[in-house]
């Protein structure tokens, strides 16, 4: 090999640098501190979790490649996104890193010094930044750092990041880390005889199944492939047949004879934590309650607790559903505004057809999002950082566990009475994947907020203003029927996907409850923006895409035949002497008939009548029909598109001509359309039903995969289908309603 | 052995206590997130106080707040 010819390769390579570290040891705040502006997002290639990396300068001509890892208490991997992430710790990704920089809470060394002893044991340069020393320091923990670098032979640099201290310093221990890559003296981690001698017949079986770069290679990827592996059903892949055959062999064997490899394993790094502790770490012996403590003491008090927690909840729900609405509103304006000036700006016809209400409305329907999802991530990253949303879990999990979800899932499940779409975003704070899978299937049941013009629409049209149910009017009883109806809904969902779909091994709750915090606004913000442009780019072009495809359905094919007879309509009232008032009704009546006489001869007009069969027996004719299908733009375009299909073109739920016609419209047999019955059945279909392509577009960008997006479509359809069924036909066998 | 009247439970110990952990069971992803929160046999561990509902309890443990179920916390002995 040619040494110039390799030579340009190698001094454009930067040196890899791995940022590991505990949940809530300020991790995010040390890689700001160190990248400054410049972070880019991506995704590990076929899951979903976020990498983020930077270009960190260290001195003027030297810099570094900074790349995020997600936090973690340990590198044993459970689902295939940890397993990705600590590979490219331990060397098996495309490249091993030059240096790894752990982050390390000072106040809760020891847990972190667990993290610490599984990376030294890798054998790659290690930095500590040692965080949050002035909090340690007011508590009464000392730590000497010079001891800590001597018996770990890594580099350990005091730093409090949310001020900013330290960074420099990091900064040059990195540079040093790098100088001299080799692996200083470790500390050696006292092992059991006999899981010495099962490391070793792991290893041989390694070392013949893959080439490993340096010896101590296997014995990391043993000790992981041991804590890792199940017997059966984890998700971890790529692992060779004959190593899983070992590792299987292996822990039979030790069970057998009552060991217990995990413990002889964790329990032998736990105690070199132990003797590290004893020599660098000196904690107060009865400490001074904390002020977090004493917060705590309201915060997790049986009725200050709950009320704090109803208090929060209420704020985040409140910002959500009106906080968001200007912004919602400005957004809307600005496409309507956008969408009349391309109409006057370019002459008639397909194309600006297709600017106006495909392109134009699919990038709305991508924004109007925005808020809502800037809101939620802001709050939850507010209350993250403060330290709130580990209590809230801890104070609703009790009421979470009955139904087999997390007590981390209340936010996003309470968020998707707000909208759907952040609250699929929001389930990310959910550590495991099964529970984030559950949750976000179930989240669609929750009543969003744009279900609300149809129950509005559909309870004023059937229930006379005065019809009451005792001393409630019945619009009431049955709106808050559909809300307890959704709840009831997601929740035994979410039962029966635990015990279905979604078995594994039982989700438990074993969660830290950080020290309360004031949280840093630059990386709070950063969050939000980086969580706003996946949306944008990731589920953005899935939704915009959509909308095309929805707006080409309700358009073509077009009937000459209706278009010719609109243009002379119009022709015919131009040539009239109508005044200018008159003419302009008689010209917005054209347009309305025409607008409706063209959506009933277009793709979803003829799905509507092929489907009115299977849609009958729920008490829906071929133009409910055709505006459930509208509705797969958004749950609210059901309103617009079924004023279309009868000739009232731009209606909203309010409008009273739209009411009427539809208290008039009948079967052809002339029985009416819209008994109470049928609205209630319309209802629970829109309850049920999952009828919104961007929770379709969303959740197949955080499931990573169209498959559960599918299987969510499919079960919330036959649920659906099969409770309007329910209703209509028993309601109408008993002469209910009708 | 399970009548012995020295095998003590970190559910049933009363808030406020602290003891020992002497041995940890369960499910085994249960266990092992336990183990690899610190919680390993000859850990101290004081059971903090209990959330509203009275499950879970919150543990101090090596210096900081964990907070487990009560079910988890039926599989961890102490002495």
């Amino acid at each position: 090999m040619s040494a110039i010819a390799l030579a340009p390769r190698f001094t454009a390579r930067q040196a890899l640098v791995l940022l590991a570290g505990n949940p809530n040891s300020g991790k995010s705040t040390v890689f700001n501190a160190l990248s400054g502006a410049r972070t880019r997002v991506a995704n590990y290639p076929g899951v979903t979790i976020d990498r983020r990396s930077a270009t960190v300068a260290l001195s003027a001509d030297t810099s570094i490649e900074l790349t995020d890892l997600p936090g973690t208490y340990s590198l044993a991997a459970r689902s295939r996104e940890e397993q990705i992430a600590v590979e490219s710790l331990l060397g098996h990704g495309p490249r091993r890193p030059d240096v790894i920089l752990i982050v390390a809470d000072a106040t809760a060394l020891a847990r972190a010094l667990y993290l610490t002893i599984e990376i030294l044991e890798i054998g790659s340069p290690v930095v500590i930044a040692l965080n949050m020393t002035d909090e340690a320091r007011s508590a009464g923990i000392d730590v000497d750092v010079a001891r800590l670098e001597a018996l770990t032979g890594a580099c350990v640099v005091p730093t409090v990041a949310n001020k900013g201290i330290g960074t420099n310093a990091l900064r040059a221990a990195i540079s040093e880390a790098l100088a001299r890559p080799v692996a200083p003296e470790r500390p050696e981690v006292v092992r059991p005889a006999a899981l010495v001698t099962d490391l070793a017949e792991l290893e041989a079986v390694i070392l013949g199944e893959r080439v490993m770069e340096r010896p101590q290679d296997a014995r990391v990827w043993a000790q992981w492939l041991l804590l890792s592996l199940e017997h059966e059903g984890d998700e971890l892949q790529n692992i060779p047949a004959p190593i899983r055959a070992a590792v299987h062999r292996i822990s039979e064997r030790a069970a057998k004879s009552g060991r217990n490899l995990d413990l002889e394993i964790i329990g032998g790094r736990y105690q070199l934590v132990d003797q590290l502790m004893k020599e660098v770490c000196r904690v107060p012996q009865a400490p001074r309650r904390s002020w977090t403590d004493r917060v705590d003491a309201v915060l997790t008090h049986k009725l200050g607790g709950a009320l704090a927690f109803a208090l929060v909840m209420m704020i985040v729900f409140q910002a959500l559903f009106s906080w968001s609405e200007p912004a919602i509103s400005l957004i809307e304006d600005t496409v309507a505004w956008s969408q009349s000036w391309i109409t006057r700006l370019m002459a008639a016809g397909p194309l600006t057809d297709l600017i106006v209400n495909g392109v134009i409305a699919g990038v709305g329907n991508v924004l109007v999002f925005v808020p809502q999802i800037a809101l939620l991530f802001l709050f939850i990253g507010l209350l993250e950082d403060l330290g709130y949303l580990a209590r809230a879990a801890f104070v609703i999990d009790r009421v979470m566990r009955a139904v087999g979800l997390h007590g981390r899932a209340f936010v996003p499940m309470l968020s998707g009475f707000s909208c759907a779409v952040p609250a699929v975003m929001a389930t990310r704070t959910l550590e495991s994947r099964t529970d984030r899978l559950l949750t976000m299937l179930v989240l669609p049941l929750t009543s969003c907020s744009a279900r609300l013009p149809v129950y509005v629409l559909v309870t004023a049209t059937v229930f006379a203003p005065g019809s009451r149910l005792g001393f409630l009017s019945a619009g009431a009883v049955a709106l808050f029927a559909m809300y307890a109806l959704s709840v009831v809904a997601a929740l035994t969902a979410a039962a029966v996907l635990r015990r279905t779909v979604l078995k594994g091994p039982a989700p438990t709750l074993v969660l830290e409850l950080p020290p309360y915090r004031l949280p840093v606004m630059s990386v709070l913000l950063r969050g939000v923006w980086q969580r706003v442009r996946t949306f944008l780019i990731d589920a953005g072009t899935v939704i915009l895409a959509l909308t095309i495809v929805m707006w080409a359905l309700l358009s073509y094919p077009k009937d000459p035949a209706v278009t010719a007879e609109a243009e002379a309509a119009r022709a015919a009232v131009a040539a009239s002497g109508a005044s200018a008032d008159e003419r302009e009704a008689r010209l917005s009546a054209i347009d309305s008939h025409e607008n409706g006489a063209q959506l009933r001869s277009s793709i979803a007009g003829r799905v509507g009548r092929v489907f009115e069969p299977v849609i009958a027996p729920l008490g829906f004719d071929w133009r409910i029909g055709i505006g459930i299908l509208g509705a797969f733009a958004a749950r609210e375009v059901f309103v617009g598109t079924l004023g279309v299909v009868f000739d009232i073109s731009g209606a909203d739920e309010t409008n009273e001509p739209l009411r009427e016609v539809l208290r008039r419209a009948t079967w052809p047999n002339g029985a009416p359309l819209m008994t109470p019955l049928a609205g209630i059945s319309l209802m629970v279909f829109f309850v049920l039903a999952c009828q919104c392509m961007s929770t379709v577009a969303i959740v197949k960008r955080e499931s990573g995969g169209w498959r559960w997006p599918l299987f969510m479509i499919g079960y919330m359809t036959v649920l659906a289908y099969s409770a309007s069924l329910l209703v209509y036909q028993v309601g109408s066998r008993l002469g209910w309603g009708l | 052995m399970n009548a012995s009247p020295t095998r003590r439970l970190l559910a049933r110990i009363p808030v406020g206590s602290t003891a020992v952990v002497s041995r940890v069971s369960g499910a085994r992803p249960v266990v092992r997130r336990l183990l690899e929160m610190g919680l390993v046999p000859g850990t101290p561990v004081t059971v903090h106080r209990e959330a509203p509902l009275g499950d879970p309890v919150e543990l101090r443990v090596r210096n900081y707040a964990l907070s487990i179920r009560r079910a988890d916390a039926l599989g961890i002995e102490v002495e």
